[in-house]
């Protein structure tokens, strides 16, 4: 919200460099570059198709990298260097770097199975090996948080897609992660559903969560974000404060995608 | 206005329909012939002298049947389901595994066992001892071959087990069918794995957790809902299955049991109508406990709403979700 706040000046918690990715012969990243700092909302605006949500899975390794690098916390997504050569990381490597990362879907994801509590309990339990009694003190500050400590015990397809959002988002704060991913959470929600995730998300980045955000809010990109970086065919086209690229765009690429949404 | 049909009341707007219902004269003619059907056999079954009731329960009364039905029949039911499913589940994350090695052994041990007929299987197993005549050995595996190579004449085994006991056991019946079984659950297992949304994978992966952790955790118990029903309908499947180990032979088996008396009585129908009430009434108890382990199976889906909105009072108030958040404009 204040990017005088932020601390520009040591290591960045994400440094991409040169990202590309390629499914086949369809190269939909073209060179990204992009660093987040700590405490940092960075909003990746554009076209669908502009490969914003594959930059996120690349962060995450839903995708795995074809070109180019990606480094969280200053440690290497997905490869590690050893004797000037570049091996692939073990599954279990991936799973310990995954843990840090909290990532929100469009779509949810919630585990139908389990219970809201027990949605945010699991990953305590399994991949950090929490005590029940720990996991669940966490999982009721959060639920407190998102405001959903009455649904505790509710299955997720008795909740609205706002309120199963906010149970995702509670989720992956569970894990105390270092950065927080959001792939578009609100466009699945109906309309009069969108505030209330915005609203939590508003919270996280006003307590100082790093965020990378793929939305196609404007006013939570106008009012949050610290920088706004708009991708079109797979590469960032501009970059900057809010102010900046949206107030005061100045490639054509970014103007002909600011008059199509404001409409 | 004009005065449409007798029922319009005077001015006023139109009230509670009262209306003459359909006539459906095939319901009438189903119900005729279905009903001379169905007195044709009660008929049958009880004035035709091929039946002797009297017989029939006698021989469902014998000591020699119930106890192939306990310890032969139901026994072989479990012990080759929980085979088939635990190898089934297993061969079908085989199947699905990003090891080559794997896929492909799971594919060909799918392939052979179903193409292979249950009664013919059973047979090749009844006469399995003519594979080891002396035994099958558990030890290292081309001992005798390795031995050779030094010069030396023998074998370096643990145990040896005498086939042509076990073939006609309820082992080698529990062997042959969940053998045979495990294939078809094999398929069954992975349609319901592929049946679970990708996202899942996604979200649990995610959160840090391993592919087992996964598999185990998330998805198997979301696959349940899909592999219950054809699980059920396979173990039913499988009790009547067990009448083909008089291939074996098995004599502790209850179909057995029957054919034996029947032989030796000449009361052939009355002895096959004495199985027939067993299956009958077996089969109509396992169906209803396959429906109530759906319902449990459907935890989370719509099936089982009424119950948790009973357990937790506040999941259907509407207004819950906006008391703390107001909108944001955007």
């Amino acid at each position: 919200m204040t990017s005088q706040t932020i601390d520009r000046s040591g290591e960045p918690l994400v440094r991409a460099v040169n990202v590309h990715k390629s499914f086949g012969d369809v190269e939909v990243l073209k060179g990204i570059d992009l660093e987040v700092y700590p405490g940092e909302v960075v909003v990746l605006l554009g076209p669908s198709g502009s490969g914003k949500t594959t930059f996120l899975r690349l962060v995450n390794q839903m995708e795995t990298l074809t070109g180019g690098r990606i480094w969280v916390n200053s440690e290497l997504i997905g490869i590690e260097e050893r004797d000037g050569k570049l091996y692939r990381r073990k599954d279990s490597d991936i799973s310990r770097q995954r843990s840090k990362i909290g990532m929100v879907f469009q779509r949810f994801n919630l585990f139908p199975h389990k219970t809201a509590i027990e949605n945010i309990t699991e990953g305590q339990l399994v991949v950090t090996k929490k005590s029940k009694k720990a996991a669940e003190e966490r999982a009721w500050d959060l639920l407190n948080q998102v405001g959903l400590t009455d649904k505790a015990h509710v299955y997720p397809s008795q909740l609205s897609g706002g309120q199963q959002q906010r149970i995702a988002i509670a989720r992956a704060l569970a894990m105390d992660p270092e950065l927080m991913l959001f792939d578009e959470p609100t466009s699945a929600l109906d309309p009069e559903l969108v505030g209330e995730v915005l609203t939590v998300m508003k919270t996280l980045a006003s307590e100082g969560v790093t965020m990378i955000v793929v939305t196609h809010e404007m006013s939570f990109a106008r009012e949050v974000a610290d920088r706004v970086f708009f991708m079109d065919d797979g590469v960032v086209v501009e970059s900057g404060t809010p102010a900046e690229v949206l107030g005061n765009p100045k490639q054509d690429r970014t103007k002909a995608f600011l008059a199509r949404v404001r409409r | 206005m004009t005065q449409i049909g007798a029922a319009q009341t005077d001015g006023a707007r139109p009230g509670t329909i009262d209306a003459i219902p359909v006539r459906r004269p095939g319901r009438i003619v189903a119900a005729v012939i279905a009903g001379a059907i169905g007195a044709l056999i009660i008929v049958q079954l009880i004035v035709n002298p091929a039946f002797d009731w009297a017989f029939t329960f006698e021989a469902m009364n014998q000591s020699a049947v119930i106890r192939g039905f306990i310890f032969g029949t139901l026994t072989a039911t479990v012990g080759a389901m929980v085979l088939g499913v635990a190898l089934g589940v297993g061969l079908a994350v085989m199947r699905m595994s990003e090891n080559p090695v794997l896929r492909w052994s799971a594919g060909v041990y799918i392939w052979f066992f179903r193409a292979i007929p249950r009664y013919v299987l059973l047979l090749i197993l009844g006469a399995a001892g003519a594979f080891a005549v002396g035994g099958l050995g558990i030890g290292i595996p081309f001992d005798r071959e390795i031995l050779a190579l030094f010069g030396i004449d023998g074998t370096m085994r643990i145990a040896t087990i005498d086939l042509n006991k076990l073939s006609t056991t309820i082992w080698m019946a529990i062997l042959g069918l969940g053998l045979s079984e495990a294939a078809y659950m094999a398929e069954i297992a992975r349609s319901g794995i592929m049946s679970v949304d990708k996202g899942q994978w996604e979200a649990a992966s995610a959160l840090g957790m391993s592919n087992g952790e996964t598999m185990r955790r998330i998805i198997l118990p979301q696959a349940m809902r899909v592999i219950i029903p054809p699980t059920g309908n396979e173990t039913i499947a499988m009790f009547k299955d067990t009448s083909l180990l008089s291939a074996l032979p098995l004599a502790t088996e209850m179909f057995f049991q029957f054919r034996m008396i029947g032989t030796a009585t000449y009361k052939l129908i009355p002895s096959y109508a004495g199985a027939t009430l067993y299956y009958v009434i077996t089969a109509t108890v396992l169906g209803i406990g396959q429906s109530w382990l759906e319902k449990r199976f459907g935890r989370g889906y719509e099936a089982s709403d009424a119950k948790q909105r009973r357990k937790t009072k506040v999941a259907v108030d509407p207004n819950s979700n906006s008391l703390r958040f107001a909108g944001v404009d955007h």
